[in-house]
């Protein structure tokens, strides 16, 4: 356990240390829906009908870019072999990983989302159940991506592909994730169901890739 | 490749062996696929002369005779490769990865062909070349994962590593599958559009389920003659790699 936490607060300290991603990231969700409106214009109400979507597609967007950070830095710098020879299971350290990676990219993502709910007139109602909605959806996404990244991480042009193969396989997250919005219903337990799941079942799966990639 | 030698051989590790594998499948490959073309002879004058159009859909109706099939492939193929990828992973089969990545692009081609047909088919009968259904969806969802799976294959250098770790998602997509059905029906049922989906009720005349069995039957022989012909190509492909680097090993500057 001790292992576990000493991993996460390494990986925060690094990406704070190194500075300016975090802020990137942001902004990048943040100017995703500034240009919407420039495509679709600016009447008040289609925006508003559309803002859940379009907070979505922009955190979908936005987890997506900084996927491949998860094991990169690792890897070139020989972490990942340390990793994979270290007394506790490849499973906890890429948990760790996991989890420093949701609290790194989804978190300022969730706390940026005000601004994108103004902008986009989302009333108080939707707005707080899009919070819910990325809260419970994000650690999906961030569960699926570490599955990608662990797969694609022998890849030294490997950038792209790791959301290509992911894609497909959150459109699940993605139709929970905006059904918890705009229907709520069964969708959020849906929702809940799917990121429990993931992230319960990413570590063993992303473990056994990073094992393979390197025998 | 050599982990079988000291093992008692069984019928299951020798068909592992590469060279076993390329002596049995060779005289396979002509009479698979001559079973294939008489099945399609058959079958294609079962589709076009001996059935009768349909009372609501006319003609259009002999579309399904390639549709359903290619349908019927795009999630044979998956399964398939789902089995090569827990070959791979269990009990590290050499022919294992070489089928999955076989596979790939014939799973791709098929699911096009759905489409495609679909969408010919969906012209005529419902109106429009593409409808956001729910099976429909699905299928294009699954194009994508093989198109995903043909780029990581690509994407690696050493295919006895890649086939292992695209094992892997393989199978990550496999138990992903029904989840991503599951949720675009649900998605497809709340956002039901007016659609004009009266054709095709569930019971099927024999004369149209003759055809429809033996144009599926005919793709499938042709899906495994494709198969062992490029998992054939692909062994080649290997060998004529490790001879090449074998032989720049030897040559003088290196």
């Amino acid at each position: 356990m001790a292992a576990l936490i000493a991993i996460l607060l390494r990986d925060i300290r690094l990406a704070t240390r190194r500075g300016g991603e975090m802020l990137t990231l942001v902004l990048f969700f943040v100017m995703i829906g500034v240009i919407v409106p420039f495509a679709i214009g600016p009447d008040r109400e289609t925006l508003a009908r559309l803002a859940p979507g379009i907070v979505w597609i922009a955190a979908f967007l936005s987890m997506l870019l900084g996927l491949d950070r998860i094991f990169r830095a690792d890897d070139e710098d020989g972490s990942l072999l340390a990793f994979r020879h270290a007394a506790i299971p490849l499973e906890m350290i890429v948990l760790a990983k996991l989890v420093a990676h949701f609290a790194l990219t989804a978190l300022p993502l969730i706390v940026a989302t005000p601004v994108l709910a103004i902008l986009l007139g989302m009333e108080m109602g939707p707005f707080l159940a899009t919070l819910v909605s990325l809260l419970i959806g994000t650690p999906a996404l961030v569960a699926f991506g570490t599955i990608g990244a662990a797969v694609t991480v022998s890849l030294r042009r490997g950038g792209l592909i790791a959301p290509v193969l992911i894609l497909p396989l959150c459109i699940p997250v993605l139709i929970f994730g905006v059904g918890t919005i705009t229907v709520g219903g069964p969708a959020p337990l849906f929702l809940a169901a799917l990121a429990l799941v993931s992230v319960a079942a990413a570590p063993f799966c992303a473990a056994l890739a990073l094992r393979l990639a390197d025998d | 490749m050599s982990l079988d030698t000291t093992r008692k051989a069984n019928w299951f590790s020798r068909l592992a062996h590469p060279g076993a594998f390329m002596n049995w499948s060779g005289p396979m490959v002509w009479p698979l696929a001559g079973i294939t073309a008489v099945l399609f002879v058959v079958g294609v004058w079962f589709a076009l002369y001996a059935s009768p159009p349909d009372y609501q859909m006319g003609d259009t109706v002999r579309i399904m005779y390639v549709h359903v099939p290619n349908a019927w492939l795009a999630q044979f193929t998956y399964a398939v490769m789902a089995v090569a990828a827990l070959g791979t992973l269990v009990w590290r089969h050499p022919l294992a990865d070489v089928s999955a990545k076989a596979a790939a692009p014939l799973g791709a081609v098929f699911t096009a062909l759905a489409l495609f047909t679909g969408a010919l088919w969906g012209r005529p009968t419902w109106g429009t070349f593409w409808e956001w259904d729910g099976r429909m969806t699905s299928t294009l969802i699954l194009l994508l994962l093989y198109l995903g799976i043909i780029a990581l294959w690509r994407a690696f250098d050493d295919q006895l590593r890649a086939g292992r770790v695209i094992a892997v998602f393989t199978l990550v997509g496999a138990v992903n599958i029904p989840i991503v059905k599951f949720s675009v029906d649900w998605w497809h049922t709340l956002h039901q559009p007016a659609s004009v989906f009266v054709a095709g009720g569930p019971r099927m005349p024999g004369s149209i389920l003759t055809p429809l069995l033996i144009m599926t039957l005919a793709f499938t022989f042709l899906f495994l003659t494709l198969h062992i012909v490029s998992m054939r190509t692909e062994i080649l492909n290997r060998r004529a790699d490790s001879l090449e680097r074998q032989h720049a090993a030897r040559s003088p500057g290196a």
